[in-house]
This record gives structure tokens, sequence and C-alpha cells, in this order.
């Protein structure tokens, strides 16, 4: 119970534009405020059971990312926000980037948006809490990266499994 | 005897916003040398922005959410130099506004951000909630909360209509004395006072050895600032840049604390002079050229430097502000106590987007 009400999370940057993280930071502060979810912005991997990612993971983050991610306990959710979280997408032509937090590490939710907008984030957020309390309970059974938020308010559609043939570029 | 450890800092720590890491060489409490590691952010945006110019406009915005009206500002006043065209007046004044908004989003992200990292959770708070005020305008004016796209090739295309200048206006008014409030407490609380001064401390003759820009140069006592050269609609709006002597970290507080208000006061006048006319002017192809300008963004002076050659780019250079200010926290974390160190750091406002690109 205790995770679905207080399910902390913890926010990293893997080389983003700062857009979406200005956003995060706006959900945490007065007007949006998720912390009436219970979520309080952990600074410590080893405490968080939410991974708030942003940025297309440029190729020094990425091992750092790797190391986060493999530090914070089970169960956990990892969502992706942004465009280029997501995908990549305004940088896909650049040398350094790995294209997207799916090309690293598992990505349970995507929230779309240049910069994602603070109610597609909460979107997401509850969502990634539905998806906590089924992993833990041990009912979680879908593939991960099948949930977009957003994706109505956009007229977007799901981009599941997008991620798939990444590895040729 | 003392002993010397390396405490590493980032690039994931609860006090910065951004991927950065500084290795610590501390010996009983105090730092004896810094290493500023960067990188964590680079994407390689310049050779990205030159690829097609067409898209250049979309992309440059990205460069950093924080200040991206700035990049896009200054590319197009740098790229319409190569054009040989020049935005009309209104479109400089809606610039300026803009410009402004940018501004103070920025500086509460700053203020706030030294707040928390100074133990002052509920003014943290509090900067933001004022911050949310002008982000929703802006949302209501342009459609989005972080990045505007405002600006095109030779002007802006969205014009300020009568009911957004009211609605500027009432919200000035509504923010105003909660801004004043602020301000007031970053510049008179005791104990924010007595936390701040001192620390981090960049004598004048050091900022000029790091030629420091930006609202860290201003506290050291350098009278710098690129909105002096009126671009945009400075030269119309009688501007003076705000300037301290002390050069710690209490300083650069409080220029910002101050700027917001400055920023609000010139918002209100460029609101004043604004006269109906055209918003933008035609960009016909582009020809072969280099060139060079600067504005002032939140963090300091932004330089952008084009060449093109027919119809393409051939290069862009930026330099940020960000990436000039952050090697000077391997000079002034020195001899700082371990406590401070998020506070000194987070008085610089550090923005690794910008200084990594
Ligand atoms: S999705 Fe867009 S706004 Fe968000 S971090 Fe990426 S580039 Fe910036």
């Amino acid at each position: 119970m205790s995770l679905k009400n207080s399910p902390w999370v913890m926010h990293f940057d893997t080389g983003s534009c700062n857009g979406c993280d200005m956003e995060i930071w706006a959900l945490l502060t007065p007007y949006y405020d998720i912390e009436r979810f219970g979520a309080i912005n952990a600074g410590n991997p080893k405490h968080a059971d939410v991974l708030l990612l942003t940025g297309p993971v440029n190729k020094k983050s990425a091992s750092r990312l790797k190391n986060l991610y493999d530090q914070v306990p089970e169960p956990k959710v990892v969502i992706a926000v942004g465009d280029c979280a997501s995908t990549g997408a305004p940088f896909q032509d650049c040398y350094n980037i790995c294209g997207g937090i799916s090309t690293v590490i598992p990505v349970d939710v995507f929230v779309q948006g240049c910069a994602a907008r603070p109610e597609a984030i909460i979107d997401g957020f509850s969502k990634a809490i539905g998806i906590l309390e089924e992993k833990r309970s041990g009912r979680h059974g879908s593939e991960r990266g099948d949930k977009v938020a957003g994706a109505e308010n956009a007229g977007i559609q799901s981009q599941a499994g997008h991620d798939s043939g990444r590895g040729e570029r | 005897m003392s002993r010397t450890m390396i405490i590493p800092f980032g690039p994931q720590h609860p006090a910065f916003l951004e991927p950065i890491n500084l290795s610590l060489e501390v010996s009983e409490e105090k730092v004896s040398s810094v290493k500023v590691n960067i990188g964590y952010n680079h994407r390689g945006m310049e050779y990205a922005l030159a690829l097609d110019y067409k898209k250049t406009q979309y992309l440059v915005e990205r460069v950093c959410g924080i200040c991206s009206f700035h990049h896009s500002s200054v590319y197009c006043q740098t790229i319409e130099a190569i054009f040989g065209i020049e935005a009309p007046e209104r479109a400089q004044i809606i610039r300026t506004i803009f410009m402004e908004f940018q501004r103070l989003t920025s500086h509460f992200l700053a203020l706030g951000h030294v707040a928390e990292a100074a133990g002052y959770e509920s003014l943290f708070m509090r900067s933001f909630a004022v911050r949310e005020h002008i982000m929703r305008l802006l949302n209501r004016l342009t459609g989005s909360r972080v990045h505007y796209s405002v600006n095109i090739i030779g002007g802006v295309r969205t014009d300020i209509s009568a009911e957004g200048a009211r609605d500027i206006l009432s919200v000035i008014d509504e923010i105003r004395p909660e801004v004043k409030t602020l301000r007031d407490v970053f510049l008179n609380d005791v104990t924010l006072v007595h936390r701040l001064s001192g620390a981090g401390k960049l004598t004048l003759d050091e900022a000029r050895d790091w030629c420091a820009v930006g609202p860290v140069a201003r506290a050291s006592g350098i009278k710098e600032d690129a909105r002096l050269d009126g671009f945009a609609a400075y030269g119309k709006i009688d501007f003076q840049p705000i300037v301290r002597e002390e050069g710690d970290a209490f300083a650069r507080t409080a220029i910002r604390a101050e700027e917001c208000i400055q920023s609000l006061d010139l918002i209100e006048k460029c609101i004043m002079i604004m006269k109906d006319g055209e918003t933008s002017a035609v960009a016909k192809k582009l020809p072969a050229g280099s060139s060079y300008s600067r504005v002032e963004a939140p963090r300091g002076e932004l330089v952008y430097f084009l060449r093109s050659e027919e119809k393409k780019l051939s290069r862009l250079k930026i330099k940020t502000p960000a990436s000039v200010n952050v090697p000077i926290l391997a000079s002034i974390l020195k001899n700082a106590s371990l406590a401070d160190v998020p506070v000194i750091a987070a008085s610089i406002d550090p923005c690794i987007c910008c200084t990594d690109r």
C-alpha cells in the first residue's frame, strides 16, 4: 500500500534541453504539486520508486543512467518525459546521442510533448503508479513501453514498440 | 594531521538540477581543489543546427529550454544581418517583451534554486509559484510554456493583440507585490543574508580574469550588459544595468532579485511604446556571408556566429554565458566549506545544457 500512496521520484537529466526538466520542477511546486500523490523528490536512487527521466541520452551519460537504474530497488517504474527522451526526436541527427531512454534501459511510460506539459506528466505519473502497484503485487505481465501518456490529448497514436529497429542507426 | 579525500558531486545530485560533475578535494570539511567535469549534456547542437537552416529555427530553441527565446532571437538577429533585412519595430518590441519574460522565469528558477540550496523550502515554493503565473501568461500568449516558437527570420509570427497587452499588464500588476516581497526577503532576511554573504567570493580582478558575464560579472562590480548595445528595443526603453560590488553569493542573488523588478518595468515600458505595424519582414533566399551578434540572456552575454554559403549554413558557433561562468566554480569553491558548495554552485546559476550544448 505504501508504494502506491507514496511513490518517491528521482529525476535525472540525460542530456535534455531543460524544457522538460523545468516542467518537472513545476510539478514539484505549487499549482501542480505532485506531492498530493504522495510523491517526494528523492535525490538518492536507493530511495526512489519512480524514475522521471528526460533527454535523448548522450553517450557520456548512458553508463551513468544504467548505473542509476541498477541502483533503484525493485519494483521500479521508468517514465521517459518528453519527445527527446521517448525517441530522441529533435536531436536524432546529432552525433553524440543514443536516441531515447529506451535504448539504454527499459521504459514503462512515455510522456509526449516538446516540452511535455505538466498535465501530461501527471497523466504519465498516475499511469506509472498503477504499473508500480501491479508490479508490487506481481500482476504486471504486459510488455513494457505500452503506455503513452498525453497521446489522447495530442491526437498522436500510441508509440508502443517504436523503439524496435533503433539499433540499426 | 589532516586527511584529504575526494568527494564526487554529481552528475546526479539533489543539489543540481542538471548533470554536472564536481570532484572536490576536501580536507577537514574545507574544499582544497575542484575539478569541473562537464559533457553529460553534450548533444552536438552546433553541428545539428548547421545541417539545414530551414529546420534551425525550430531546433535553436532546443539548445536550452530556460533561455530558448534568447537563443532564437540572437539566431534571428544574426541571420537577418546576413539576409540584409531588419525586423520591423513592432517585432523588435515583441521580442524584447518575451526576452524579459523569459529572464523573469529564469531568474525565479535561479532564485528558487538558491533558496532551496540554502534550506529555505517555502521561499523556493513561493518563487516557483510566481514563476508559474508567468508561465501561464506565456502559454496564453504563445500557446506554449517553454518553447514559444514566436521568432521567425525577419520578425515574429505571433503578434500581441490589444487583449494580450491588457493580459500582460494585469498579470504584472498582480505579481508585482509578490515579486517585491520576494526581493525584500532575498535582500533583507537576516539568516539568508548571513548564509550567502561572503560565500563564493569573486573579486573584480578575478571576474575580469575569468571573463565573467551576466549577473556574475555585475555582482563583482563590472558594468557589463549586452542590453546596453540597444539590440531589439532596448535602445528605446532607457535601460541601466544593476551593479553591485560585493562579488559573493549574496550579491549575485540580490542582482537577480532586483532584475526581476526591473524586467517588469521594462515590459511595461515596451507595452507603452508599442505601435501598430508590420510584424515581419520578408526574407528571400539565403546569400553567402557571415555575421556575428549578441544578446543578453538571463545568465549573460550570448553570442552567435554564423557563416553561410548559398542557401545553406556552413558554420554556426555559439558562445553561451554559462560556458564562461561554470568554470569559475573551480576558483570560487576553493576554501569554501563543504556545506556551502550547493549554495555557491546555485548562485552562479549554472545551466549545463547551455554549457555543453
Ligand atoms: S522533449 Fe523537447 S523540451 Fe523536452 S527536453 Fe527534449 S528537446 Fe527539451
